[in-house]
């Protein structure tokens, strides 16, 4: 028979134990058990409510993975836009539900594929889309008025995202029928990516413009997806990611009410994106404050009456940055634990991440297995037959009230500061997660925590995995399909479009139909951009100590 | 007897903005007693090796995480030689495939530090290896 601990021990038995202390991976302390006695300050119906209903700590629908599986969203992107379409293919025909694209770091940055600052990077981290021409090679073939698409894009998000309506239309997708999301979060950039071109305010100016634009004209579009992702992955706590998350959400919703419109009309399509690291429980009890926060935030400080405003859709990456080069097969494991929390903590779509990706971006056959691992928890495993399978566990209810306080204390000290744009201007969360990951590295050279295959359980080995390598032909190709394109398209329509964006920009007009504009011209992305730069400047980061 | 702190240039070039492993290293390496200049993001390898003779540095440490130190790192080192720095320590850390790294030692290059490498392993390296200018 089991040996029961008994509970007023707590603490007292250092001795006995393997470790001084235990913590979750955020370094949050853990005590040996947990009982009723520490939900004394929880109630059901406040603190959790059934699925479905507010504060949806529970979930955001009724029956949750019985009505409709997460959507399974590998996000892919490499080489050419030829090469990106082909793998598109692939994994639809390999029973991915969903498509998410990511892109190239010139891309990113608002530059095309023959820039000078574009030499070296050219399709390596993503695929390269330089104008028009490249979009509509990258979607030639997709169902889009069926799949839903997800486009990892920031700084230049208004721009690419033109493109894709463009790409749309001349297939003859209905614009009002399209789905899918943008990332568009230039907040969580300055906090944490750092893939920023302009300065905080016009880049929220272009953001609230898409937003504004997206509820008149694209009504099952999400215009932006707020990211805890990269927060996380630049070396945040949990609680970090949560709150610097859910706080750029609150600065988004406040500068879209500024510009006029009603909470109700925008709030139901604001989507979150989040992490899921190797720590099971802190996970699934950050995902459940993150709905009960939000929920409780847009009801209490924004009094939206629209239920659909209340709720905290989001998607759930695996951590990239949990992956080890080392021992590379064990990353399937580790992506399976935090794939199994994304959906304990009841996601709406999910990405996980492919066994090879600490060293490049994954083969077919790597991102065949990280599909495979979620198709293994969806249809074997059990745990999607029933909504919040861990609902009521003492842990997992302790930890989620504490971290729901610890994201309150959090958005006090940004309200304190004037804000997330001033909070950031002071530097204030890019210190808070240097110091967090800084603390983390300490702890795993210390063997505080141990990481298989790195710290512990060392072997000498070969690395067994073939990686995927981008070729330079990529490089030269879109530069020679760039200068095709600058010769046969109507340069004089060109110039008009961008001169009239470069106008508008000046003043306080709406860009999205001057940014259409440009697109159907054939305007690259750089040339937008370049446009945007002169009359927003750019921005760089204050050195932070 | 060295005469005074180690001086290390922490530089991230290209349009890669992951800055967790630059500036981790670049406090590790502080801790540790080293003087370091932290270049911020997107230096063009001219403005690495400026930054690296206004300095009169000992070491250029390299954070690059974007698949392109093929082209990037060797322009560095060949800019660094261009400089009369031939004696400065060049470091890379970042995902640099094993097979890369001949070429970028061929090119100057004395350590690539690749994921999972541990702050104390490149300060190990950096205090064996570096030859102070007088």
């Amino acid at each position: 028979m089991a040996k029961r601990v008994n509970p007023d021990k707590r603490n007292s038995g250092a001795l006995e134990e393997r470790q001084a202390k235990f913590t979750t991976l955020s370094g949050v302390p853990v005590e040996p058990l947990y009982t009723e006695d520490d939900l004394k300050d929880f109630t059901y119906q406040r603190d959790l409510g059934d699925p479905g209903e507010f504060p949806y700590t529970r979930g955001i629908h009724r029956t949750m993975y019985r009505g409709k599986l997460w959507t399974m969203r590998q996000f892919s992107g490499f080489g050419s836009p030829e090469d990106t379409n082909q793998r598109l293919h692939y994994l639809l025909k390999q029973g991915q539900t969903g498509l998410s694209i990511a892109f190239d770091l010139p891309t990113l940055m608002g530059y095309d594929s023959d820039h000078p600052l574009a030499e070296g990077e050219v399709g390596k981290c993503g695929v390269a889309v330089s104008s028009l021409a490249d979009m509509e090679t990258l979607l030639a073939g997709l169902p889009l008025e069926r799949v839903t698409t997800s486009m990892t894009i920031n700084s230049p998000a208004a721009m690419i995202w033109a493109m894709y309506l463009v790409s749309a239309e001349k297939s003859g997708a209905n614009r009002k029928h399209i789905s899918g999301t943008i990332q568009n979060d230039i907040l969580k950039e300055y906090i944490a990516q750092k893939e920023y071109i302009f300065p905080p305010a016009p880049s929220m100016r272009l953001v609230v413009d898409s937003i504004t634009f997206s509820a008149r004209e694209t009504p099952r579009w999400n215009p932006i997806s707020i990211s805890g992702y990269h927060i996380r992955e630049a070396g945040s706590t949990a609680v970090q990611e949560l709150a610097f998350t859910l706080r750029d959400g609150i600065e988004y919703v406040d500068w879209v009410r500024k510009a006029g419109l009603d909470v109700d009309d925008f709030a139901p399509r604001l989507s979150f994106f989040f992490n899921s690291h190797n720590d099971l429980f802190e996970e699934i009890a950050k995902f459940r404050a993150a709905r009960k926060i939000w929920a409780t935030v847009m009801r209490n400080r924004y009094a939206a009456k629209n239920p659909r405003s209340w709720i905290c859709r989001f998607h759930t990456q695996t951590a990239g940055c949990s992956l080890t080069a080392q021992q590379p097969y064990n990353n399937v494991v580790r992506t399976a634990i935090q794939a199994l929390a994304g959906v304990l903590g009841g996601t709406q779509s999910l990405h996980t991440n492919s066994l090879d990706e600490a060293w490049a971006l994954p083969t077919e056959h790597a991102v065949t297995i990280a599909l495979r691992t979620q198709q293994v928890i969806a249809h074997e495993s059990g745990v999607a037959n029933m909504a919040d399978p861990l609902g009521g566990s003492y842990f997992l209810e302790r930890l989620t009230l504490d971290t729901e306080r610890a994201c309150y204390e959090y958005f006090d000290k940004i309200d304190g500061l004037g804000g997330m744009v001033s909070a950031i201007e002071k530097g204030f969360p890019q210190k808070e997660i240097h110091e967090a990951a800084y603390a983390y590295q300490r702890a795993v050279e210390n063997r505080e925590k141990i990481i298989v295959g790195v710290n512990d359980f060392v072997t000498e080995e070969e690395r067994p995995v073939d990686i995927l390598v981008i070729d330079e032909g990529v490089a030269r190709r879109q530069r020679e399909k760039l200068a095709g394109l600058r010769e046969k398209r109507d340069n004089a329509r060109v110039r008009q479009t961008l001169e009239a964006l470069g106008a508008a920009a000046a003043t306080d007009q709406n860009l999205m139909p001057f940014i259409l504009e440009s697109v159907r011209t054939y305007a690259t992305l750089g040339e937008m951009c370049d446009v945007l730069r002169k009359v927003f400047g750019t921005y760089e980061e204050p050195a932070f100590r | 007897m060295i005469d005074r702190r180690i001086r290390v240039v922490v530089a991230k070039p290209g349009l890669d903005g992951h800055d967790r492993g630059a500036k981790i290293v670049a406090r590790a390496l502080r801790d540790a007693g080293m003087e370091v200049i932290y270049t911020g993001l997107r230096q063009t390898p001219e403005q690495i090796t400026n930054a690296a003779v206004q300095e009169d540095v000992d070491v250029v440490g390299i954070s690059i995480l974007s698949g392109a130190h093929n082209t990037i790192v060797p322009r560095i080192c060949q800019f660094l030689r261009d400089a009369g720095m031939q004696e400065v320590l060049v470091i890379v850390g970042g995902i640099v495939p094993d097979e890369d790294i001949p070429k970028l030692k061929e090119a100057g290059v004395s350590a690539v530090f690749q994921p999972g490498a541990s702050t104390q392993e490149i300060v190990d390296f950096i205090l064996t290896h570096v030859k102070q200018t007088e």
